[in-house]
């Protein structure tokens, strides 16, 4: 009965059978000795995220308005430094184009890490995990072939949390952590997906998330200080804003770009400072996990109750690691102890707790004891230079342009992220102002996703006072 | 009898250590003992091991001076540091591997059991394979 549910192992993943298994250098050189050459992790990745440089870098399916984003950003500091500058350095001091110029490298890089880190993608449990925790849910009496959403409660300093499993990933969700229907994938302290960077914000590059939006308010905002000044300075003596215009028509452009970015990024880099020093994650802040408004006495049990720890701990804490390893090489000895052309896929028995495994016993120890496959990759995913790498022809928008413009659409319209200032209120020019606001929170956190749901477009739920898009779920 | 199987011992099952999530969201293993070891190894034994195994994570996940300056530095370089050197955590897991290779030599091979670093299970579990027991005069 169960054996249908566990074929996550994709049989294109298991090698052709061959008797010694290949020695594990994690080099490449050995990539072409082999009949079939070993495949790396990456290739076999469950996930709806796409990979570049040989697993190197990661990004979302959809790259959603990456390009766009950078775009923009490139433009603007491009016709900042054609135009603004020399005048500038003329009339003011040189001090100015040197001062853009680290804030736009120091955004750039940064987001550059937000789009291709992992940001905390939990793998998928392997088929005996899950069979483990099937077990355990129908030891309580529930024999239906697929169990009903099931919750574990645990405490965490003195508070209740709720932990739910996760149909897709097969596992108790840990705490904070959320299923990204975009991506397919849960991540740990799941913040949100954010389209303009075209990935999910998670653990691991929510630093580098929250240091691009307070980069970017400094250059957005030094740069239209720049531009003022200097529209001012050509309008002197009479010679009025128009004159000044035509001269430098470039600071035109700037100025209403940054006009429109500048609030909205300030104000999404107030509501995450807001939020890293109540460590609080966004999805956890619109569904009001702990506020207490259901008039329990709830508080967060993950924060530290002082706000300079929590800066440093969201901030400046240790980086951890990738869990999913996209580098690391399959084990190419998954033939069960008959070398024959057959594989077997794993086969659960109902109720005892024989489980016929189809590594073979060697390639356990061998993969039990060799050093993590962490250690022989390279670092996790962060791009090199700001090149891309063509190994990949990134396929960019090919299926999802028309939900892509259609959720842009949407969320254009339904208004802020839950951003409790209340200056959002500029929601007519989207199209040019770096809506930051348009970020989905988790659109998975209350119905289980099946894993082969689309997204077909987007759907709008009012909560309360804070209306938010989330993508469908079914 | 197959050659093959006098030589490679059988897998007859799996236990997993869940994570014991009351401390928050830190690495932290239950040290629950699982009833299907009782016959194979020692209750301390393996508390013991799991133990050492919480507090090598907790030590990679320690919030201290260290960390924070490695943080910093991090961030002012707009983390670029990060592609040439390799972070306290990671140090920490190598020291890890070594960790449970020591103990799957020592204590855990000998008793027909085998643990996996929890690393390749992604955090989630310690995943402990029980091999048959087969005394069939092989060299174990």
């Amino acid at each position: 009965m169960k054996n249908c549910e566990y074929q996550q192992i994709d049989p294109h993943a298991l090698p052709t059978p061959t008797p010694t298994p290949p020695p594990h250098h994690g080099s490449d050189g050995d990539k072409k000795e082999e009949p079939k050459r070993p495949r790396r992790k990456w290739e076999v990745f469950p996930g709806k995220n796409r990979f570049y440089c040989d697993g190197r870098i990661i990004v979302a399916r959809q790259s959603g308005v990456l390009p766009l984003t950078l775009g923009l950003i490139l433009v603007t500091s491009g016709l900042f430094f054609i135009f603004d500058c020399p005048f500038l350095v003329k009339h003011l001091t040189s001090c100015i184009p040197v001062i853009g110029g680290g804030l736009f490298v120091f955004v750039v890089i940064t987001l550059l890490q937000t789009s291709f880190t992992d940001p905390g993608i939990l793998p998928r449990a392997t088929p005996d995990e899950a069979a483990d925790i099937e077990k355990q849910i129908d030891n309580t009496g529930n024999t239906s072939y697929r169990p009903p959403p099931r919750t574990k409660e645990v405490l965490i300093n003195q508070q209740v949390v709720k932990l739910k499993y996760c149909f897709t990933c097969k596992m108790f969700r840990p705490p904070r952590t959320s299923h990204c229907s975009l991506c397919d994938n849960c991540v740990e302290r799941f913040d949100h997906h954010c389209p303009w960077v075209g990935n999910c914000v998670g653990k691991r590059n929510y630093r580098f998330f929250y240091t691009f939006i307070v980069s970017l308010s400094f250059l957005t905002a030094f740069i239209f200080g720049c531009v003022t000044t200097h529209l001012a300075l050509r309008a002197q003596g009479g010679k009025g804003l128009v004159f000044a215009l035509q001269e430098s028509p470039g600071s035109a452009v700037e100025l209403v770009i940054c006009f429109f970015s500048v609030w909205s990024i300030l104000g999404l880099s107030g509501f995450h400072t807001y939020l890293v020093a109540s460590n609080l994650t966004t999805n956890e802040d619109i569904k009001g996990s702990w506020s207490g408004k259901s008039g329990e006495d709830v508080t967060n049990p993950y924060s530290h109750k002082n706000i300079f720890i929590n800066c440093c701990t969201m901030l400046c804490g240790p980086m951890p690691p990738s869990l999913i390893d996209r580098r690391g090489f399959l084990p190419a000895d998954e033939s069960v102890q008959t070398a024959g052309p057959d594989i077997e896929l794993p086969t659960l028995a109902t109720k005892s707790e024989i489980n016929v495994c189809t590594q073979g016993t060697k390639g356990l120890l061998e993969s039990a004891t060799r050093s993590p496959l962490l250690s022989t990759s390279c670092p996790q995913g962060k791009p090199q230079t700001a090149h891309s790498c063509p190994d990949n022809s990134p396929t960019v928008n090919s299926d999802p342009s028309p939900e892509l413009s259609t959720r842009c659409g949407g969320r254009h319209t339904a208004s802020s992220q839950g951003d409790t200032s209340p200056r959002r209120h500029t929601k007519s020019h989207s199209k040019k102002s770096k809506r930051a606001a348009l970020h989905i929170p988790n659109p998975a956190f209350d119905v289980p996703v099946s894993p082969t749901s689309p997204d077909a477009g987007p759907s709008s739920e009012a909560r309360g006072h804070k209306g938010v898009s989330f993508s469908p779920l079914h | 009898v197959r050659l093959q199987d006098l030589q490679q011992p059988a897998v007859s099952s799996k236990v997993f250590v869940q994570r014991d999530y009351s401390s928050g969201t830190i690495c932290k293993f239950q040290t629950k003992f699982p009833s299907e070891l009782e016959s194979r190894l020692d209750k301390q034994q393996f508390e013991e091991t799991i133990q050492t195994l919480n507090n090598l994570y907790a030590e990679a996940e320690k919030l201290g001076g260290k960390s924070y300056l490695e943080g910093c530095l991090a961030c002012l370089t707009a983390y670029t540091v990060f592609l040439c050197m390799e972070t306290h955590y990671e140090k920490v897991l190598k020291k890890i591997a070594r960790y449970i290779k020591d103990q799957n030599e020592k204590i855990y091979a000998p008793r027909g059991l085998l643990l996996t670093d929890p690393i390749e299970r992604g955090l989630r579990v310690v995943e402990i394979t029980i091999f048959e027991d087969r005394s069939i005069g092989s060299g174990r």
